[in-house]
């Protein structure tokens, strides 16, 4: 008996080995409305990311808009050598590298010092009422910011120029002035980013336990012992993960916020990738050369990110995927 | 939290850190309150005093004025709708595709996932997006300022990875109950995840609210913008032709229109800013937990 049940068994496995491919198929079809489910968020993905994929194409091509795609004439690589000979390349990748630079020493420790100065806060009304002050642009959106911006920095009636005005007798024209751009454009980032930057920083900190700072007390560290020597070091994975992070889109800097403080006399120091992209494709029509240019910024975001994955496994990170 | 024996340095230190951060959180805020003030303000008073916190007279010309008028109802018409709207279509198929995309069974889910997490590192880019919108009909229709952005893949992914963290066992209670996938996803899921879905409600809502590069690129019709396009352009352009409105005024207030039109845009954020803040230190919480 013990013999064929054994018998018997083994034939329902081989079963199941050869009828691999009808079990895929009955799989399929009890899942026919997942599937179903499924069907509108895979129509958007192929429809609005991985057409537009297939239309960098038009890169390659001398893109016209009366010919249409299929009739259009190949080009090869002629826009990109185009773009690498023209001083604008130069111009546009100086730009966003000073501003990607800028942001990384002057914005990026500003949310991990301002965290650590709330985490020695020990009166929570008080944490949590500048908390909530803090957080609020986060959720501005840019044209609000931009718009305040105007008001404030002004040279007809604006606050900051009053104050200017007052101490030195004459008025700055931030707005326009290209040697203000990228003090305004950080400045800008630092206001409205800087409080809601402590978040992720402050969850860190939550998950220290006093044991550490009172192990510390015992062996007699003083305050700013304790900041440096058990504070910041429970930081130190986050800080790792978000500078990877932000290597990796190193070239991304803000379409939204560099369009709205753009002007003709502060062009030259403001244009970046995607709003060069945006005023010779969209305003000017040239098509083929923006995407070109568009996809070339987009394959090195693509090793930049691969890049920092990579930097991060080594580091022994977690990494991005 | 932590008992301290307070050095004389350590309590100087407190004074300064209580001082700075009260300096932080003025100096994040007060712009707020000052642009509050300008808005009920005389057109004088702005030209005359750099800064204020309560105007000298306070009016409210100059909201009579902007809600006068076709152009800026309008606009906040365009808002509130493509907010709702966007909000509706993009919570749809967000949950819609996590949902299968959590079943570890799913034939060829990998696969799926692989060409979401692509879209995050690599896209076609603004022109041949914007060709696409172009060709499907959607220039100057407000669709096109919901559909090309209706799913967000790193929520979708967070959202994915929500359901896949559900305990199993009610799913297969509800299964052998008789519950079909539909059944399961619409009776059992959806109800879990009232405070996900809430969650990515508001940052939906935020995003289509706050969205002005949408507008910028496929709406030209001034009668379609939302109040975003229509500030900046009252703002950094000047040139709005606030055109058919009921003349009540014979000179617009301009300065204070201005800050007026910045409060309205920015009244519905602050309106639901505490559920922001709690629902959006959840949401950055759960997305560094990876999926």
């Amino acid at each position: 008996m013990g013999l064929l049940s054994l018998k018997s068994k083994k034939k329902i496995v081989n079963e199941e080995e050869g009828s691999n491919q009808v079990s895929k198929m009955k799989l399929l079809f009890r899942n026919r409305y997942l599937y179903l489910l499924l069907l509108p968020g895979l129509i958007y993905f192929l429809l609005f990311k991985y057409l537009p994929m297939w239309g960098v194409l038009m890169a390659f091509q001398d893109y016209s808009p009366f010919l249409g795609f299929w009739e259009s004439k190949w080009v090869g690589f002629d826009h990109f050598i185009n773009f690498f000979q023209n001083p604008d390349f130069f111009r546009l990748l100086r730009n966003t590298l000073i501003l990607a630079f800028y942001d990384l020493i002057f914005f990026f420790p500003a949310p991990i010092i301002v965290a650590l100065l709330l985490n020695e806060i020990r009166v929570q009304f008080f944490k949590r009422t500048i908390q909530t002050l803090v957080y609020v642009p986060h959720f501005m959106s840019w044209v609000i910011i931009a718009s305040i911006t105007y008001v404030f920095l002004t040279t007809s009636g604006g606050a900051v120029n009053a104050i200017v005005e007052y101490f030195t007798g004459e008025t700055i024209n931030f707005l326009s002035s290209p040697d203000w751009f990228r003090p305004m454009i950080i400045g800008q980032v630092i206001w409205k980013e800087t409080g809601w930057g402590t978040v992720i920083f402050l969850a860190a900190l939550a998950g220290v336990s006093t044991e550490q700072y009172e192990a510390a007390i015992m062996d007699g560290a003083g305050r700013f012992r304790r900041m440096w020597h058990v504070t910041l070091p429970a930081l130190r994975g986050t800080i790792m993960i978000l500078l990877i992070l932000r290597l990796g889109n190193f070239l991304d800097q803000g379409f939204q916020q560099i369009y709205l403080m753009t002007n003709s006399l502060n062009r030259e120091v403001a244009d970046v990738f995607d709003t060069y992209v945006y005023f010779v494709g969209i305003t000017q029509g040239a098509f083929s050369y923006s995407t070109a240019v568009g996809l070339f910024k987009a394959v090195v975001g693509i090793i930049l990110i691969y890049g920092s994955d990579y930097l991060a496994k080594k580091m022994k990170q977690p990494g991005l995927f | 939290m932590h008992k301290m024996h307070n050095t004389p340095l350590g309590r100087v230190f407190d004074v300064f850190n209580h001082i700075i951060l009260l300096l932080m959180g003025l100096v994040t805020f007060i712009p707020f309150v000052y642009v509050i003030a300008a808005s009920f303000a005389t057109e004088a008073e702005i030209a005359a005093r750099p800064f204020f916190i309560i105007p000298d007279t306070i009016t409210t010309a100059a909201y009579e004025y902007i809600f006068s008028t076709n152009t800026f109802v309008r606009s906040m018409g365009v808002s509130v709708l493509v907010t709702v709207l966007g909000t509706l279509v993009s919570l749809a198929l967000t949950l819609t595709m996590a949902y299968p995309l959590s079943r570890r069974n799913l034939l060829g889910r990998n696969v799926l996932l692989n060409l979401v997490v692509f879209t995050m590192i690599f896209n076609g880019g603004m022109i041949p997006t914007y060709m696409v919108v172009r060709s499907l009909g959607l220039l100057d229709s407000l669709w096109a300022l919901i559909l090309p952005v209706a799913i967000n893949p790193f929520y979708l992914i967070i959202v994915k990875s929500f359901f896949q963290n559900l305990p199993e066992e009610l799913e297969e209670s509800a299964r052998i109950d008789g519950c079909s996938d539909m059944g399961v996803f619409w009776k059992i899921v959806l109800p879990l995840s009232k405070p996900v879905i809430a969650t990515f409600t508001l940052f939906y809502a935020v995003f289509y609210w706050n969205d002005f590069f949408n507008a910028l690129l496929y709406i030209s019709d001034s009668a379609k913008w939302p109040i975003q396009l229509l500030l900046q352009q009252l703002m950094m352009v000047a040139n709005v032709d606030f055109g058919e409105m009921d003349t009540m005024l014979a000179d617009p207030p301009e300065e204070s229109l201005k800050m007026a039109v910045v409060v309205v845009a920015t009244v519905p954020i602050l309106l639901f800013y505490p559920f922001l803040q709690k629902h959006f230190a959840k949401g950055i919480l759960l997305g560094s937990v990876k999926g």
